[in-house]
């Protein structure tokens, strides 16, 4: 069972439709007795870096994800705001990330990119480039493209960190990925096949 | 997608509404195509001065594998709060946006100019001027929509959704005149919109008329002279082709 990890960010409809769509057995909660069943964890998430710590924190969800992901290895995989807090800090906020990456998020800063008329948000459909192999990806459609909105990014501490890249003025990190712990910054909810065969993956590999 | 109280409807020139189909459906069908992009607009929102049908704009956006645009009877904030968080990604502002210009200001502020859209209906007269209508295309606004562009991206609008009332409907291509005018005034992206009939008319819009982004409804909906339902869509191979 994956666990849709509820912490009052954003609209789940669409992960949990697209869930139920590639026959993933799923449930949405913010209870702790459920997450601590989980066999598999998805951190979804819109919105700012510091409401969503907040938000994890109020709820008491902190302390069972730590254990959940570090202690247990439970396949974890966040999604664009919960990807962030994969990482230490984010110079959207100031409280502290979950830290189980590292990494820290940053904004996107266009000043050194000559003739950049690209704005931010990041919104809209772009391509993801694989650095390395990984099973989320497994039989994905060739020159996969994923939906994007966001107006910072994660930039890792550790190269072997990075699973996937996209341009934006620049090559940013999209996806990245430790053992058992994931995270993409596109939303799969929204991006049709290419969505479907990651969380499909998700579902039957990590 | 046109949204007339529960159902889905196509029209021709903004009149007489022809059911095509249940929103879920068309949304699910739409889903297997891999359509980049969906907007539905409520069209009778505004005329019964009703607002939006929330539970239903939920069905519709969990069914919703792509990102999507929701327009109709939008006059408050707190209208695109909400329906920001019933898993939508941008909001689509009409005749409110002509009544109150600075309310796109304050929308854009709150919410990011990337969330808001603001959706102009143009007719033309027999001079060969242009006018911009609102209540779905039944009030003339007096007002330019080449001037009512540019006063909407000095408010902070993202996105401009440009739809020709007299080409609705009728597959007879889109009014290249009408987007040209439009997409060399401004510089936000413009989305052509109302008379697509074949792919060709894609590239058009684009090289031709300067727009930004296509749109079309009833040619990915109805078929032939006698306007059967049908939902089709474009492959990507056919759509590069005519776009890149």
């Amino acid at each position: 069972m994956i666990v849709v990890v509820d912490y009052g960010m954003g609209n789940l409809g669409s992960i949990m439709n697209m869930l139920k769509k590639v026959e993933a057995k799923a449930l949405l909660s913010s209870d702790i007795a459920e997450i601590e069943k989980a066999e598999k964890l998805i951190l979804p998430g819109v919105g700012s870096f510091d409401a969503g710590m907040k938000n994890l924190s109020t709820l008491g969800l902190t302390p069972i994800l730590n254990k959940k992901v570090i202690e247990d290895k439970t396949p974890i995989l966040g999604i664009c705001l919960g990807m962030q807090l994969l990482t230490k800090r984010s110079e959207e906020g100031n409280l502290p990330g979950l830290g189980w990456i590292d990494a820290e998020t940053v904004r996107f800063k266009f000043d050194d990119v000559q003739g950049m008329k690209n704005k931010i948000p990041h919104m809209g459909w772009n391509t993801v480039e694989l650095v390395k192999a990984s099973k989320l990806f497994n039989d994905m459609y060739p020159e996969p493209r994923f939906y994007f909105v966001h107006s910072y990014h994660v930039r890792c501490n550790r190269e072997e960190d990075i699973l996937a890249k996209t341009f934006y003025g620049y090559y940013f990190t999209s996806a990245i990925i430790r053992d058992n712990i994931a995270g993409v910054q596109f939303h799969p909810e929204k991006s049709h096949k290419f969505g479907m065969k990651l969380l499909g993956n998700f579902a039957r590999f990590a | 997608m046109l949204l007339k109280g529960q159902g889905l409807v196509k029209t021709m020139r903004f009149k007489d509404p022809k059911y095509v189909g249940d929103p879920i459906n068309a949304v699910r069908i739409f889903n297997e195509k891999e359509v980049d992009e969906l907007i539905l607009l409520d069209i009778q929102a505004t005329v019964d001065q009703k607002s939006p049908q929330k539970r239903h704009i939920l069905e519709i956006a969990s069914e919703c594998f792509m990102p999507l645009c929701y327009g109709g009877g939008i006059r408050s904030l707190d209208d695109i709060r909400i329906i920001l968080g019933l898993g939508v990604e941008k909001v689509a502002i009409n005749t409110y946006a002509v009544e109150n210009p600075s309310f796109v200001r304050n929308a854009a502020h709150e919410f990011g100019s990337q969330s808001i859209v603001v959706a102009i209906d143009a007719k033309e007269h027999s001079s060969g001027k242009y006018e911009v209508f609102t209540h779905s295309g039944r009030v003339p606004a007096k007002l330019d929509p080449v001037e009512h562009a540019k006063t909407m991206e000095e408010m902070g609008c993202g996105e401009i959704f440009l739809n020709s009332i007299d080409r609705d409907g009728t597959r007879q291509g889109y009014d290249i005149a009408l987007i040209s005018q439009v997409s060399h005034a401004v510089s936000v992206p413009v989305i052509a919109c109302g008379g697509a009939g074949k792919l060709s008319d894609f590239g058009d819009a684009v090289e031709l008329g300067g727009a930004s982004a296509v749109a079309a409804g009833s040619m990915f909906v109805l078929h032939g002279k006698h306007r059967a339902v049908l939902i089709t869509y474009p492959s990507l191979q056919e759509l590069k082709e005519v776009l890149q």
